[in-house]
C-alpha cells in the first residue's frame, strides 16, 4: 500500500488524496510526503494510521525526503506506527500547540478518559468545547459499536489559528459501513451505502421505526447536520465511495437550510475510490460560525422529526380507488 | 417511592458512554418504573450528553412503558441542550410507536 501527503491536505481536496491511494498490497505500506512542504488534515492523518496498523509496525515506513513541515507528522505521533525513527529533533515544550495526536481508543472506558482528558487540549471556549466532545462521543461509539474491528478507532484532531477552525479525524479498519448497514437495508453499492448511513433514522441494527433500545440511527446525520449549519466540510470515506459535504458559501446571509436526504446538500460523491475496507469520517468545524449547542440541535431536531414523520405517512395504508 | 438518580455521578460531566446508559437502563430506570415508582434524573452538574446516550437511557422506557415512562420518568437541573435531546427522543420515539403499531 502507498499514502502520499501532498502540499494541500485539507478536506476540500481529500477526494484527491483518496484517489491517490494505493490500496494494494495490505502486508506493507509506504508513506511519502511532498518534498518542499506537507499540509496534513487529521483525515489524512488517520487514514494512514489504519493503514499502517493493518500493515502492522515492522511493515511501515515513511520513505523519500520528508521537509521540514513533516515535523507534524511526527508531533502527531505517526512516527510511533511506522519501524523507521523520526529524523527530527526537538524539544518538548514545542509540542504546546492545539491538537490531539493519534489516538487509538479500543473501549467505552477509553472513549470516555479520551473526552475528559484529550479534548481540553484544544483550550476551545466552553461552548465549542461541548461541540467537540458531542462529535467525538458519537462518531467513536459509532466505531466501537459497529465497526466490529479489534483496532479500535483512531482519531486525531487539530485546532488551526489562522482559519479559527477545528478539525477532527475519525477512522477505523472495520468492516465499513455497506456490510454494517446490509443486513437491514441492502444498499446497492458503497456509495448508497454512505447516503443512507447519513440519513435520519436509519441504523445498521434493524428496519424499525425508533430504532431499537440501543441505536436509532440519528448519530451521523447530526453530525452532519452540524457541519452544514457551520458552514463546514464532511467527509465520510468507506468501500469504493466518497461523499463530501461542501462548504456552504459565506456569501449567503441565510443560515444553511438542512435537508433529510443528503442527496439535496451541496456535495460531491464518488463510488469509484480505492476500495477501503473501514470508514472514514471527518469535519472541519468553523468556530465563527458555531452557535450554541443548543440552537443547532433545535434545527436539527426539527429536520429529524420530519424525516421520521415522512417515511412514516409513506408506510400507511393506501385508500384502494376503483 | 421517589428514586433519584444522580446522572453527574454514573456518566460523568459530559454523558457520551452508552454501555453506562443501558446498564443504568436496564437495572435501575425500568425496574424502578416498572413497579409504580417515579424515577428524577438529575443533570446538576452534567454540562451534556449525546442523542445516542440519551436514545440508550430512555428510548426503551417509553416504547415498553409508554404513559408510565411519560408520567413517572421526570428530569431535574438539565440544561437547555439536555432538555433538547431528551426532547428530540420523546418525538421521534411518540412518532414512531405510531408508526410501527399500524404495521
Amino acid at each position: 500500500m502507498k499514502v502520499h501527503f501532498s502540499n494541500q491536505g485539507n478536506l476540500r481536496n481529500f477526494k484527491s488524496f483518496v484517489e491517490s491511494l494505493d490500496l494494494s498490497y495490505p502486508e506493507k505500506l509506504e508513506i511519502s510526503t511532498h518534498d518542499k512542504w506537507v499540509t496534513v488534515h487529521p483525515a489524512n492523518l488517520v487514514v494512514a494510521a489504519a493503514l499502517a496498523i493493518q500493515a502492522g509496525k515492522e511493515n511501515t515506513a515513511i520513505i523519500g525526503e520528508v521537509p521540514e513541515t513533516g515535523r507534524y507528522l511526527d508531533r502527531m505521533g505517526l512516527y510511533e506506527l511506522v519501524k523507521n525513527a523520526s529524523p527530527f529533533v526537538y524539544h518538548k515544550k514545542e509540542e504546546a500547540g492545539r491538537f490531539v495526536p493519534i489516538k487509538i481508543i479500543k473501549t467505552s472506558e477509553d472513549q470516555s478518559r479520551f473526552i475528559t482528558d484529550m479534548i481540553p487540549l484544544l483550550h476551545l471556549s466552553e461552548k465549542n468545547t461541548i461541540v467537540v466532545k458531542y462529535i467525538i462521543g458519537e462518531l467513536v461509539r459509532n466505531v466501537l459499536e459497529h465497526s466490529f474491528t479489534e483496532n479500535g478507532a483512531i482519531v486525531a484532531a487539530q485546532y488551526y489559528k489562522k482559519t479559527n477552525r477545528v478539525s477532527i479525524g475519525i477512522c477505523d479498519n472495520g468492516i465499513g459501513i455497506w456490510k454494517s448497514l446490509n443486513t437491514y437495508w441492502h444498499p446497492k453499492n458503497d456509495i448508497d451505502a454512505l447516503k443512507l448511513a447519513l440519513t435520519p433514522g436509519i441504523t445498521g441494527t434493524t428496519r424499525k421505526e425508533g430504532g431499537t433500545a440501543e441505536n436509532a440511527g440519528a448519530g451521523l446525520f447530526f453530525i452532519k447536520s452540524i457541519a452544514k449549519i457551520t458552514r463546514s466540510y464532511f467527509v465520510i470515506y468507506s468501500g469504493s465511495a466518497e461523499y463530501t459535504l461542501l462548504k456552504h458559501d459565506k456569501r449567503i446571509k441565510s443560515s444553511p437550510r438542512l435537508y433529510a436526504d443528503p442527496n439535496r446538500d451541496p456535495h460531491s460523491e464518488t463510488n469509484i475510490v480505492p476500495s477501503f475496507q473501514g470508514t472514514l469520517v471527518a469535519v472541519d468545524i468553523s468556530l465563527d460560525e458555531t452557535h450554541e449547542l443548543n440552537e443547532l440541535l433545535v434545527s436539527i431536531g426539527e429536520v429529524y422529526d420530519k424525516a421520521i414523520r415522512e417515511r412514516k405517512r409513506a408506510k400507511y395504508r393506501k385508500p384502494r380507488f376503483i | 417511592m421517589k428514586k433519584i438518580i444522580n446522572m453527574r455521578k454514573v456518566a460523568g460531566d459530559f454523558a457520551e458512554n452508552k454501555d453506562i446508559a443501558k446498564k443504568l437502563r436496564i437495572e435501575k430506570i425500568m425496574p424502578a418504573l416498572s413497579e409504580g415508582n417515579e424515577v428524577i434524573l438529575d443533570f446538576d452538574g452534567v454540562t451534556g450528553a449525546t442523542q445516542s446516550f440519551i436514545h440508550a437511557l430512555i428510548s426503551d422506557p417509553i416504547r415498553e412503558l409508554k404513559d408510565v415512562t411519560f408520567n413517572n420518568l421526570v428530569y431535574k437541573n438539565a440544561n437547555d441542550d439536555i432538555r433538547e435531546i431528551i426532547s428530540i427522543v420523546y418525538r421521534y420515539m411518540q412518532e414512531s410507536l405510531d408508526g410501527n403499531s399500524e404495521r
